[in-house]
């Protein structure tokens, strides 16, 4: 899986909790989830969780606690996928 | 842990305290019931001179039982109970099909639908003594850090 195709497989998943839709529009890996879609900590739980589903991994809570930016969660994700 | 700690553990008091029995509990489910006395303040000004429980503290009472207390049980479980406990209702989504009069009990039933990262999502069901649904929905919660 490619760095890209992660990026849009999070951006599938995020666009259903997000807040402020202009952040969609110019969403990268420097999107941050709190500022840029306005997702709060309640929701971004549930971003988490649709996260391991859509690439069946398990996120622990320090990983969890560092995911700010589409960038972390792609880290995450391609670091979980690897091991 | 028993259900009479749980209810001493509950962060409420009068007059916003919604529990009155936790009749079983368990990892992933709970249950409750709750007596609306004819005393509560907010009879008279909802509705005038047509008292009908709020369904604000219908879903607050739902939330006592359903996701608090389970939520309280749970951390006990997990050894990670802080005192002062800070907790915020953080969504709810719930339908309202019967009116709650005055004097009437009223049971609670919830299931966990997850327990993750500090937030509890509960299905929570509240019925008359008849067993017909007054109220069911979702509701989630979390535990703040200091």
């Amino acid at each position: 899986m490619t760095n890209q195709d992660i990026i849009a497989k999070i951006k599938t998943i995020v666009t259903p909790y997000t807040q402020r839709r202009e952040g969609l529009l110019e969403f990268n890996e420097s999107t941050n989830f709190l500022n840029d879609l306005e997702i709060n900590s309640a929701n971004l739980v549930d971003v988490v969780l649709d996260v391991e589903d859509e690439f069946d991994i398990e996120i622990d809570n320090n990983s969890m606690e560092g995911m700010m930016t589409v960038g972390d969660a792609r880290d995450i994700i391609l670091k979980k996928l690897n091991t | 842990m028993k259900s009479t700690d749980i209810i001493s553990r509950l962060p409420y008091t009068d007059p916003f305290l919604f529990v009155d029995e936790i009749t079983a509990v368990s990892k992933d489910k709970i249950e409750g019931n709750y007596l609306f006395k004819r005393t509560h303040d907010f009879y008279s000004g909802h509705f005038k001179n047509l008292p009908v429980t709020p369904g604000v503290i219908l879903a607050e009472c739902m939330a006592q039982i359903g996701v608090v207390s389970l939520g309280i049980y749970l951390l006990d479980i997990e050894q990670t109970v802080v005192e002062p406990l800070q907790i915020a209702m953080t969504s709810s989504h719930v339908d309202f099909l019967l009116p709650v009069y005055p004097g009437e009990k009223v049971f609670v039933r919830s299931v966990k639908q997850y327990f993750r990262f500090n937030k509890l999502k509960c299905h929570v069901t509240m019925t008359n003594a008849e067993e017909k649904v007054l109220c069911r929905g979702e509701i989630s919660g979390m535990i703040l850090k200091p």
